[in-house]
């Protein structure tokens, strides 16, 4: 059997944290190869969102050792961390966008340290355009982000962490609180940009059907380590009813 | 320990955070590459805000007083001092501290409420990940921005109450408009001008800190941001206060009075 060793992306080892008594992560390990699109399925408060966070270094785990694009994130310096984390792109769970910055601020935003004077000058504006046209909301470039409903803020969000053509992208509950229809456009637009941009992607969601069309392989995330590990349609016939619970 | 037990307590707590908050300030401020844009675009806000009601409130507070004050006057036949004195207590005490008390409700809660829900909608967050540092882009600016705009706030809010100290004279008496500037300018000093706008910067740094930090601060959820904009607006006013009974004793150290 042929053997292609590729070195993993995101390395995950044995990571510990606690909030005081509330010990979230317990040994958590994995890791992501390139090209892939893994989703981490798990329940409320289970600590998918701190895993993220360890991983762009937003939270320090208490112990273990994070490496992202071959570099340790938690030994980096600040402006290595920066520097990093422009191959990084994030969507927060609750969007975080800039609500006093118009759509097109925001997505100038993480240009004005990414890039010089003249080549903002040069290609912002193309930049801009051009990402707003992936997600289709080229229209609502002069508005404000309180004028777009909650799947365009999404969409506005996802535009804005792809702005710098990241190599990684780490999503959080990309599809949560949309309408079916919605949320497939939004899975559909996900599997798209990976494929233009060739990014490898960290997906957390427990919407079925984006997890069927986004993924190609599925963590489950259980009481702090990872419980099972494999493609969507292993882990849906398992009969494990701790992993057969997410699949109903 | 046991008498050590009192240090354990909110109060103390919160002024040892703020400390730590001022010195953190004062490190980020000292590395280089300042966000200016930013800085320009706060001084313009903060100016644009508060100038009417500071303004407004000058310019009544120059009124009453002197309406006022006319009475106790008129009694010891001083009724000629009347200009002297208004301006005096304008300038050194009135004015400056009211437009700092008009600012810390309007700037200091405005910073905590802005901070505030930046900080709970993850968008500071964001910052931090698209490689700003949100310390040096929101707070060194907005605290640099309130140590400018206030002195001049004040020394506009100064002019106003001045001004608003002439209509009061000549409401019932007759002065002139240059025997009233006359009178304020022979009367007022270099020691009661120059130490009343030193005090208003340290005014505007203060109101600028506590907001910033508390905002910065805020715990999750809406109801912490409205906390944190309420409890702003009281720590601002209370520091400046305490600046005032500070400032007050230091010129009466160095004999200014
Ligand atoms: N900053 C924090 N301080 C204290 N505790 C925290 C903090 N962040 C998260 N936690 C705790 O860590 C646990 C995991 O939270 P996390 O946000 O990762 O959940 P999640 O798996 O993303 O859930 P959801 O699907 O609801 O988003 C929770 O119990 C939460 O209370
Ligand atoms: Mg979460």
């Amino acid at each position: 059997m042929e053997q292609v060793v590729k070195n993993p992306v995101i390395e995950v080892k044995n990571v510990n944290k606690s909030f005081g008594d509330n010990h979230v992560l317990k040994n958590f390990s994995m890791s992501v190869l390139p090209g892939e699109n893994l989703v981490i399925l798990g329940k409320s408060g289970s600590g998918k969102s701190v895993l993220i966070k360890c991983i762009i270094s937003l939270i320090q785990a208490d112990e273990g050792e994070i490496i992202v694009l071959n570099s340790p994130i938690q030994e980096l310096e600040q402006d290595e961390l920066d520097h990093l984390r422009a191959e990084i792109g994030f969507l927060f769970q609750s969007n975080a966008l800039y609500d006093s910055m118009t759509v097109r601020e925001n997505l100038e935003f993480p240009l004005r340290i990414h890039w010089t004077k003249e080549e903002r000058a040069k290609g912002a504006e193309a930049a801009v355009k051009e990402a707003l046209e992936d997600v289709g909301l080229l229209h609502t470039i002069n508005m404000m982000p309180s004028e777009l409903s909650g799947g365009m803020k999404k969409r506005v969000a996802l535009a804005r962490s792809l702005i710098l053509r990241p190599k990684v992208i780490l999503y959080d509950e990309p599809t949560t609180g949309l309408d079916p229809i919605t949320s497939r456009e939004i899975s559909e637009l996900m599997v798209s940009v990976q494929k233009k941009y060739n990014a490898t992607s960290v997906i957390i969601s427990h919407d079925l059907n984006c997890i069927k069309i986004t993924s190609n392989r599925v963590i489950m995330l259980i009481d702090g380590t990872c419980y099972a590990d494999g493609t969507y349609d292993e882990l849906s016939k398992s009969t494990d009813p701790k992993i057969k619970e997410f699949f109903e | 320990m046991k008498y050590l037990k009192f240090l354990d307590n909110e109060f103390f707590k919160e002024a040892g955070e703020l400390s730590h908050f001022t010195a953190r300030f004062f490190r980020e401020l000292s590395k280089p590459k300042q966000e200016y844009e930013e800085f320009i675009n706060q001084c313009f806000w903060i100016g644009y805000k508060t100038l009417m009601l500071v303004g407004v409130t000058g310019f009544i507070m120059g009124l009453v007083l002197t309406i006022q004050s006319r009475p106790t006057l008129v009694e010891f036949g001083a009724e000629s001092l009347l200009p002297s004195m208004v301006s005096v207590s304008l300038v050194r005490e009135i004015a400056p501290v009211i437009t700092a008390l008009i600012c810390a409700g309007k700037i200091g809660s405005g910073l905590g409420a802005e901070l505030g829900s930046m900080k709970v909608t993850e968008q500071i967050d964001a910052m931090e990940v698209s490689g700003t540092n949100p310390f040096k882009y929101l707070v060194v600016t907005r605290v640099l921005a309130a140590t400018l705009m206030v002195p001049i706030l004040s020394s506009l809010a100064n002019a106003i109450s001045l001004y608003g100290g002439f209509l009061g004279v000549n409401i019932r008496g007759d002065v002139s408009w240059n025997l009233y500037w006359f009178q304020v300018f022979k009367i007022l000093s270099f020691g009661d001008v120059i130490p009343s706008l030193i005090k208003t910067f340290f005014f505007g740094f203060a109101i600028g800190i506590v907001g910033c930090y508390k905002g910065f601060s805020s715990q999750k959820g809406t109801e912490g941001v409205g906390r944190s904009a309420t409890t702003a607006v009281i720590v601002a006013s209370l520091m400046v206060f305490i600046i005032d009974l500070i400032a007050v004793q230091i010129t009466d150290l160095l004999g200014l009075t």
